[in-house]
C-alpha cells in the first residue's frame, strides 16, 4: 500500500474525505467513552444531534461558534496569503482589552455610538497586536509562525497584569474588570435567547470576506501569492505588500472576535475571556479549506460538539473534556483524509514471480 | 546483470505492453505496445501533450498505469516507484532536472544512490569518476551543481542514471536546453552507451535530431502509438503527417512552397533552417525606439553580470540576443522583466522610464515577457483561466468583481488560438511542459504589448507550436512592437530577427543586421573573439 501523487481531483472527494473523518473520530472516541463507562451510540447522539434537537440548544451552538467564525475568518485570510498567522489568540484578547477600555471609559456612550466604536476599539486592538509580527517579517524577514504564537502568552500576561493592577473590579475587588456602559451591552439578535449581535456581524464580515477571496483580483492575488510568492511576484504581484495587509485584516477581525465576546457575553474582561478561540480558529480555518463557506460549516459543527460535551457530561457522567478530546481527534482525521486529495491510496499487487525486488 | 547477450536480437531489452493511462476523462496513454532492443536507440516523437512524458513516467516507476505491463529482459515488472525502476535498471533524465545547486555533482549523483547505507566519500568519489569515464562526460566531481551550466547540469543528471548498472536509459527532451555544442556531446554520450548495448529511448521534437540519432521512431499521437518506422527510411514528411494526424499528401500541400526553395516543412522540421518567415532584415529599422538601455549595469554577489549595456529595440524590428548561455542573458530578461533591480544605467520602455520601475509599472508602460524560468512564472495549482489574465486582473474586474465569464472566454479563446490541450479550469501543473509554455506565450502576447522580451520562446515545443510561435512574433513586428529575442538556438535568431546583438561576459560585443550575422561571425563573438 502507498500513496501516489493524484491528478484530477474528482469534485465529490473533498465531502466523501470529511465523512470517512469524521466516521474514524467516532470510532476512535468511542474507546475512552467505553472506558468512562458510558454508551458510545448514546454519547454520540448527545455531542451531535441533542443540540439541535431543541431551540435552546440551537442558539447555544450559534452562540458557542460567534466567536470561532471571527478567528477562523481571521486566520484563513492570512493563510490564504501565505502568511502564517497563529497568533489569533492573542489578537482576540488585545480586541477584548481595546473594547474593555473604551467600555469602561466611556461608560456614558448611548449604545448606537458605543457598540460601532467598541467594535472600532476591538479591532485596533487586533490590529495593533498584529502589526509587530508582520513589520519584522517584512523589515527583516523573520519568521511569523514564531513571532506570533510566542506573541499569544504575552498578551494573557497583558490582561491578567491588567485585571491584577489598574483595571481590579472597583467593587467587588475581584480579578474581573468593570462592567462595561450600558449601552456597550450588544442586542439580542434572536429574542429570547443569548445569541447577540455580534454573530450578525461575524456572518457580515464572512460573507465580504468571501466575496473578496473568491470573486475579486484581490482574491486571486492573494491565492497566487499563497501558492506561488515567486511567480506573483513575476505577475506584478507585491507579494510583501500583500502578506502585510492581509495579516493586519487578519488580526483586526481576530480582535473583532474579542470586542464581540466582550460586549456581547461577558460584558467586562475577564482572564478567561477567551477559551482558546484564536488556537481554535486555526483548527476551524484548516479543517474549512481556508474558505469562508468551510470556515461556516466547521465553526458551527464544533459549536455543536461543544455544547454537546457539556450535555454529555453532565447526563453520561463523563468528562467535558471528552468533547475537546473529540475536535482534536476529528482535526487530526480530517487532516489526514484531506491528504486523499492530493495523494491517492494504491494496493499494490503481489508482486508477480519473476518481478525484480 | 543477468542475461547473456547471445540471443539480444530476438527478445526485447524493454518491453511495453497495453499501457494505459488515464487522468480523468483524457487517455494520456492509450494501449501503447512498445519494444526496445539492445543495442538501440529508439526515438519518440508526437504534439506537445501527446503523452510521451507519461509514458517515460510510467516505465520509470513515477506514474502507476491503469492498464499494461513494464517487461525487462522478458521479465514483467512491478514497478511503482523510481527506487524500483533503478532496481530492474532503468535509468531515466526527465524533462526538469533534480538537482541541488548547494552540493557537488558527487554528492548529487551519490544522493540517488540506493541503499550505499553509510557513507564512505573516497569510495563514492571513485565510483563517481569510474561513472564519468564509462558514460564519458568529463566533469569536476568537486564542483558544486550550482556553478555548472545547464548542459553540464544535464551531464550529472545522466551521470546519476546510469551511476547504477543500467541497461535502458530514458531521455526525456534532453536536447531542448542544450547549445548545440552540447547536444553533439550528449550524442556522443549516447552512441557510446548503444555500443555498450544498452536499450535507449529518447524524446524529441527535433526531426533533425531523430534523424542523426536513432535507429528507429515511434510517434505518439493524442496517447496512441501511431506509427513505428525504421530512422534510415522513413521520410521527415511521413513523420510531421504521422503526428499531426493528416495525411502525407495534405501535410505536404499545406507546407508547399515555390520549388527550388527549400519547404517551410523542412524549416520546420528541421526546427529552424534559416528560413524566415519574412525576408529577414526587410523590416523597418526607423521605428521609434520602444526598448532603450543606456549603460545598464546590473552586479551580482559583488560581481557585475551585465556591464554598461546599450541596447535599442525600435518599433518594428525583431533583435536577436545571440551568446552563449551563462555570459547575462538570463540576467538581462530578469532585469527587463522587474525581477533583478538595475545597479547603474537607465531603461525605458516605450518612452516611460521604467529604471526603478516595479513590475505592474512595466505591464503598463507596455512590456511583455517571457523568462527561461517557466516553473517561476505560473502558480501550478491554479487554473489555466487565471494564470491566464494574471497579469491583467484589473481588466477582467467589472465593478470590483471579477467578470468570470469574461476570464472564461479569453481562456477559451487562447485555448484555441493556442492549441493548449487543456481545459480551462485544470491546474496549469498537470499540463505537459510545451502546453505549459503555450499557456505563458499566450499571456505574454494576448496582452498586444509594445515591446516583448522573449527568453526560448520555442524551448520543447512541436513543430506545430514553432511554426506558431514564430508567426506571431512576425506578426507582432508587423504590427509595429519591438521584440528582443533570446534564444540559444542560433538558427531560430537568424530567421526571425533583423538585427543580431552578441553578448559576451554580460557586455555587448557585436551588434549587425542579421545578413551579415553568419554562423561562423556569431560564433567568434560569442567565444569572446570580438572583444578588444
Ligand atoms: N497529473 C496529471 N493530471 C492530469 N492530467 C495530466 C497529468 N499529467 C499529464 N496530464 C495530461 O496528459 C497529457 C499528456 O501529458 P504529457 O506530459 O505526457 O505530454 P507530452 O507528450 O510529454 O508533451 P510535451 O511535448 O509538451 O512535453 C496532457 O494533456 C496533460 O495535460
Ligand atoms: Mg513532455
Amino acid at each position: 500500500m502507498k500513496f501516489v501523487l493524484r491528478g484530477h481531483e474528482p469534485r465529490w472527494l473533498a465531502p466523501v474525505a470529511v465523512l470517512v473523518a469524521v466516521l474514524v473520530t467516532l470510532a476512535l472516541t468511542a474507546v475512552p467513552i467505553r472506558l468512562a463507562g458510558a454508551a458510545p451510540l448514546a454519547a454520540y447522539e448527545r455531542y451531535l444531534v441533542t443540540p439541535l434537537t431543541s431551540t435552546h440548544g440551537l442558539h447555544e451552538v450559534l452562540l458557542t461558534a460567534t466567536p470561532l467564525l471571527f478567528t477562523g475568518i481571521a486566520v484563513a485570510i492570512a493563510f490564504r496569503a501565505g502568511y502564517w498567522n497563529i497568533g489569533a489568540e492573542g489578537q482576540f484578547l488585545l480586541g477584548a482589552i481595546g473594547t474593555t477600555w473604551v467600555g469602561t471609559t466611556f461608560t456614558d456612550l448611548p449604545a448606537p455610538v458605543a457598540l460601532p466604536l467598541g467594535f472600532l476599539a476591538g479591532a485596533a486592538g487586533g490590529l495593533l497586536w498584529a502589526v509587530v509580527p508582520a513589520w519584522l517579517k517584512r523589515r527583516a524577514g523573520i519568521d511569523e509562525v514564531v513571532t506570533t504564537l510566542l506573541l499569544n502568552p504575552v498578551a494573557l500576561l497583558v490582561v491578567q497584569g491588567l485585571l491584577n493592577g489598574p483595571w481590579r473590579n472597583s467593587s467587588s475587588g475581584f480579578t474581573d474588570s468593570d462592567r462595561l456602559g450600558s449601552g456597550f451591552d450588544l442586542p439580542a439578535l434572536i429574542p429570547d435567547s443569548r445569541v447577540h449581535w455580534g454573530f450578525g456581524v461575524a456572518v457580515v464580515v464572512i460573507v465580504v470576506t468571501g466575496v473578496v477571496l473568491a470573486r475579486t483580483a484581490t482574491g486571486v492575488r492573494i491565492k497566487a501569492a499563497g501558492q506561488a510568492p515567486r511567480a506573483a511576484e513575476f505577475s506584478g504581484v507585491d507579494v510583501g505588500r500583500l502578506q502585510w495587509r492581509c495579516a493586519l485584516v487578519s488580526g483586526a477581525i481576530a480582535g473583532l472576535g474579542g470586542a464581540s465576546q466582550v460586549m456581547g457575553v461577558q460584558h467586562q474582561l475577564t482572564a478567561g475571556i477567551s477559551d482558546g478561540y484564536g488556537y481554535t480558529g486555526v483548527i476551524v480555518a484548516t479543517l474549512g479549506g481556508l474558505s469562508a463557506i468551510g470556515v461556516v460549516l466547521v465553526a458551527l459543527l464544533l459549536g455543536d460538539i461543544s455544547v454537546g460535551a457539556q450535555n454529555v457530561s453532565l447526563v453520561l457522567q463523563v468528562p467535558a473534556q471528552l468533547g475537546a478530546m473529540f475536535s482534536a481527534l476529528l482535526l487530526l482525521a480530517v487532516l489526514s483524509a484531506m491528504s486523499w486529495r492530493r495523494y491517492r491510496l494504491q494496493w499494490r499487487p503481489r508482486p508477480r514471480s519473476g518481478g525484480s525486488r | 546483470m543477468t542475461g547473456g547477450a547471445t540471443d539480444t536480437v530476438a527478445r526485447p531489452l524493454l518491453e511495453l505492453t497495453g499501457i494505459t493511462k488515464r487522468y480523468g476523462d483524457l487517455l494520456a496513454n492509450d494501449d501503447v505496445s512498445l519494444r526496445v532492443a539492445p543495442g538501440e536507440v529508439v526515438a519518440m516523437l508526437g504534439e506537445n501533450g501527446a503523452g510521451k512524458s507519461t509514458l517515460m513516467k510510467v516505465v520509470y516507476g513515477l506514474v502507476r498505469p491503469d492498464a499494461g505491463t513494464v517487461a525487462v529482459d522478458g521479465r514483467p515488472l512491478d514497478i511503482s516507484s523510481p527506487k524500483d525502476a533503478m532496481g530492474a535498471g532503468i535509468g531515466m533524465v526527465t524533462q526538469e532536472f533534480s538537482l541541488v545547486e548547494t552540493m557537488t555533482v558527487t554528492d548529487n549523483v551519490a544522493l540517488s544512490g540506493t541503499g550505499l547505507g553509510r557513507v564512505d566519500r573516497a569510495e563514492t568519489r571513485r565510483r563517481v569518476v569510474e561513472a564519468m569515464e564509462r558514460v564519458g562526460v568529463s566533469l569536476d566531481p568537486d564542483r558544486l551543481v550550482g556553478s555548472l551550466s545547464i548542459g553540464e547540469r544535464q551531464r550529472v543528471e545522466i551521470v546519476k542514471a546510469l551511476f547504477h548498472d543500467c541497461r535502458v536509459v530514458i531521455l526525456d527532451e534532453p536536447t531542448a536546453v542544450l547549445t548545440p555544442q552540447d547536444v553533439r556531446a550528449l550524442f556522443e554520450t549516447v552512441r557510446r552507451l548503444r555500443a555498450a548495448g544498452l536499450g535507449i529511448l529518447v524524446v524529441s521534437h527535433k526531426l533533425r535530431e531523430v534523424a542523426e540519432i536513432s535507429d528507429r521512431v515511434v510517434v505518439l499521437r493524442r496517447g496512441r502509438l501511431v506509427g513505428d518506422r525504421v530512422t534510415a527510411t522513413v521520410r521527415d514528411e511521413e513523420l510531421a503527417a504521422l503526428m499531426m494526424g493528416g495525411s502525407t499528401d495534405e501535410v505536404a500541400a499545406a507546407t508547399a512552397t515555390p520549388a527550388g526553395e527549400p519547404s517551410e516543412l523542412e524549416a520546420a522540421v528541421g526546427m529552424g533552417d534559416p528560413e524566415p518567415v519574412q525576408p529577414a532584415g526587410a523590416g523597418p529599422t526607423t521605428g521609434e525606439p520602444v526598448l532603450l538601455l543606456t549603460g545598464l549595469t546590473v552586479s551580482r554577489g559583488g560581481r557585475d553580470v551585465l556591464s554598461g549595456i546599450d541596447l535599442t529595440v525600435r518599433a518594428g524590428e525583431i533583435v536577436g540576443l545571440a551568446g552563449v548561455s551563462g555570459n547575462g542573458q538570463t540576467e538581462l530578461v530578469e532585469v527587463l522583466s522587474g525581477t533583478l533591480p538595475v545597479t547603474s544605467g537607465t531603461l525605458e520602455v516605450d518612452g516611460q522610464d521604467v529604471t526603478s520601475a516595479d513590475v505592474g509599472r512595466r505591464l503598463a508602460a507596455g512590456l511583455g515577457r517571457l523568462t527561461e524560468d517557466r516553473r517561476g512564472s505560473v502558480v501550478p495549482q491554479m487554473s489555466v483561466e487565471y494564470n491566464l489574465v494574471l497579469e491583467d486582473l484589473p481588466a477582467y474586474t467589472k465593478r470590483g468583481l471579477l467578470d468570470r465569464k469574461a476570464v472564461r472566454a479569453h481562456a477559451e479563446a487562447m485555448i484555441e488560438r493556442f492549441d493548449i490541450r487543456a481545459r480551462p479550469a485544470d491546474a496549469v501543473a498537470t499540463l505537459s511542459g510545451g502546453n505549459m509554455q503555450k499557456v505563458l506565450l499566450a499571456r505574454a502576447l494576448a496582452r498586444r504589448p509594445r515591446v516583448l522580451v522573449v527568453a526560448q520562446p520555442t524551448r520543447g515545443l512541436d513543430i506545430g507550436a514553432y511554426r506558431y510561435v514564430h508567426q506571431q512574433l512576425d506578426e507582432l513586428r508587423t504590427e509595429g512592437a519591438g521584440v528582443l529575442l533570446v534564444s540559444e538556438d542560433l538558427d531560430e535568431l537568424r530567421a526571425l530577427s533583423d538585427r543580431v546583438v552578441v553578448l559576451f561576459r554580460g557586455e555587448v560585443v557585436g551588434e549587425m543586421p542579421v545578413a551579415e550575422a553568419s554562423p561562423d561571425r556569431l560564433g567568434v563573438l560569442m567565444a569572446g573573439g570580438g572583444s578588444s
